[in-house]
């Protein structure tokens, strides 16, 4: 009777996991090396990977040249160190010595403290508004005085500052002024175009939204760029000719508008039927019903192909380059034109890339984080 | 413009065609305030469409509708005062997930109604005590049981203080033992005087609270009467037909 009550009864409860079935070993012998074929492909591939990564690195750390003398004849930077190295190590110098060119281009040297302001007031703007405690009436504001701020420091001509015309302005500003004024402006739009397109008892306002996707979805960007800076000037009265630069924002808004559009018509028809019935039910009018119920829920559902488009069209404004306007990538190529630095063009585009990156990086991982927190309060 | 005397609902030989499909089929209906009207019929027999109308979730193509003496056109800002008068039900409950139980109940009131959000809020407490799901007013839809959320959906119809209530199949999408708990949020509902027209198949419901049973067949009314007289003396073989095969399956 005694071993009923003494003898342990293994519950069967969860098992120990048996060894090696976590961890970075398991991960790696259950991932990279679970049959011969896969071990070879492995091993292939981490060859080809260290071989370039070393060879990266040691070109662009070990070997690299990070500054070069000044040769007192000419008063200019002397490159022979970088020339010498050429093909081996990387010559950073360029970096240093055309990084203030590179980043506000031809915006005159002794006001580009200015133009650094305009970058400092264009990050705080992104990261104010990425806070979700921040999404009040009050943003808007935030965004009417920071633009205000950003032009008043670019133009100048008011507060004792020196005025600056707009055909001076280049680099970075100029990047984030056409993306950040392009996908704020297209964005209203967009979600009005979308609207209209699924309009049903506006027939005339459907079928001129159709027209405008249709006909500005057909066309390459690069045409519109060339449209709004060559052909458009021509049928505009005399003295009266908005600047280039404002041509080319106007082209990028109508363009950004209609992939926006696409995106957010996509949100509009993968919601419920019933959201809308319950809506129209409760005697909301239309813009009540869209404001309140449709678009934040359809919004949300987009947030992927959204920031998609965001980051695409943050990388497509460098097209304006080829209508002579000094974005960010123009800049860098003016810089690398540079005699003395001709031969380092490699350097100037690994750093154009690196900031181009940092830009769609971050708003890509800020996009991960808010699908995240929103499949947070909306479980269906 | 509305007074006791006046009948809530007023259906005048009402006609209804998706494409080739005549779905209504000179439908005439009146409902007197106060009055409960139960719809049944096999699916497809247009009860759907017909409670639709009535808030004009679907248009009508001939005849006339006139809810609380308004007639039903094309007028929008009309459309959306009526509607607002008119609590629907639908049987996917369609509460907006994205907001709490409590916005999704003060939404309209603050929005339609021009209630100061306190009001509105104490309101909306109020109704989801009388379903019985106070506690619940500060989490999403998505967090609750279906049951819990058609009695959501009739709360959130209730802030509005409409003079009419439709449901629309409110309890097929449940499971059975969610079943309860909605039919007796609807017969406390329907005790307190409320206008209601509710299409269901729940027999033993439309026998407690219904004043009339309408029974629907291919787009037209076949035969109407109190429940007594619907259920144990049926006049036609299609309304014999269909209680025989509600009944088999219960």
């Amino acid at each position: 009777m005694s071993t009923a009550t003494t003898t342990h009864i293994s519950v069967p409860g969860r098992e120990q996991p048996p060894m090696l079935v976590a961890g970075p070993v398991a991960w790696a012998r259950a991932n990279l090396f679970n049959s011969i074929g896969s071990s070879l492909v492995t091993l292939a591939l981490a060859y080809f990977l260290l071989k370039y990564a070393a060879s990266f690195i040691d070109w662009a750390f070990l070997k690299s040249v990070w500054t070069v003398p000044m040769d007192p004849a000419t008063g200019k930077l002397d490159p022979t160190a970088c020339r010498a190295a050429k093909g081996t190590g990387a010559c950073w110098a360029v970096i240093w010595d055309k990084y203030r060119f590179i980043l506000f281009g031809r915006y005159p040297f002794e006001e580009q403290w200015r133009a650094a302001i305009v970058l400092v007031l264009f990050i705080g703007l992104f990261v104010t508004s990425a806070m979700r405690r921040f999404w009040r009436r009050e943003l808007a504001l935030i965004w009417v005085a920071t633009l205000t701020a950003i032009f008043v420091l670019m133009w100048g001509g008011v507060f004792g500052l020196r005025y600056v015309p707009q055909d001076e302005w280049g680099g970075l500003p100029i990047t984030l002024i056409l993306s950040t004024f392009g996908l704020a402006c297209a964005f209203p739009i967009a979600v009005l175009v979308a609207l209209g397109r699924r309009s049903t008892n506006l027939p005339a306002v459907k079928l001129l939204c159709v027209i405008y996707i249709e006909v500005i979805r057909g066309v390459p960007l690069i045409s519109l760029l060339f449209m709004a800076s060559v052909m458009f000037p021509l049928f505009m009265p005399e003295g009266l000719n908005p600047d280039k630069l404002l041509r080319a924002q106007v082209a990028i808004i109508l363009f950004a508008a209609v992939y926006l559009a696409e995106v957010i018509r996509g949100g509009l028809q993968a919601l419920p039927k019933g959201q809308y019935e319950a809506a129209d039910a409760l005697g909301l009018s239309y813009w009540k019903k869209m404001g309140l119920i449709i678009l934040p829920q359809a919004l949300r559902l987009v947030i992927p192909p959204l920031v998609n488009t965001f980051i695409g069209f943050f990388k497509d404004t460098s097209l304006v380059l080829i209508i002579g306007i000094f974005d960010l990538l123009t800049s860098g190529k003016v810089a690398v034109a540079d005699p003395i630095w001709q031969a380092f063009s490699t350097e100037v585009y690994i750093m154009l890339g690196l900031i181009y990156f940092c830009f769609c990086f971050s708003m890509s991982r800020y996009s991960r984080g808010l699908e995240r927190e929103f499949s947070k309060s909306v479980r269906r | 413009m509305s007074n006791d005397t006046q009948p809530a609902i007023v259906l005048e030989k009402v006609n209804k065609w998706f494409g080739q499909l005549h779905v209504l089929r000179d439908v005439s209906l009146t409902v007197a305030t106060g009055e409960k009207v139960v719809v049944c019929g096999p699916s497809g027999s247009g009860k759907s469409t017909l409670i639709r109308c009535i808030n004009r979730l679907e248009t009508h193509q001939e005849g006339r509708i006139l809810v609380d003496g308004t007639e039903l056109t094309d007028d929008t800002r009309a459309l959306d005062t009526i509607r607002s008068e008119v609590g629907m039900v639908f049987q996917s409950f369609n509460l907006f997930p994205h907001l709490t139980i409590l916005e999704n109940c003060t939404l309209a009131p603050i929005w339609v109604r021009k209630m100061p959000k306190v009001e509105a809020d104490a309101l909306a407490m109020e109704f989801l005590t009388r379903v019985k799901i106070p506690e619940q007013a500060l989490k999403y839809p998505g967090q609750l049981s279906g049951g819990q959320q058609q009695r959501v959906a009739i709360a959130r119809a209730l802030c509005m203080r409409p003079k009419i209530m439709l449901f629309d199949e409110p309890t097929s999408a449940l499971d059975p033992e969610m079943i309860k708990e909605v039919l007796d949020t609807m017969i406390e509902l329907a005790e307190s005087g409320m206008t209601m027209v509710c299409v269901t198949h729940e027999m033993g419901f439309a026998r407690q609270v219904a004043d009339r049973v309408l029974f629907m067949d291919q787009g037209e009314v076949v035969e109407s009467g109190t429940p007594v007289e619907m259920f144990e003396r049926p006049q036609t073989e299609r309304l014999k037909l269909f209680l025989s095969q509600i009944l088999r399956g219960h």
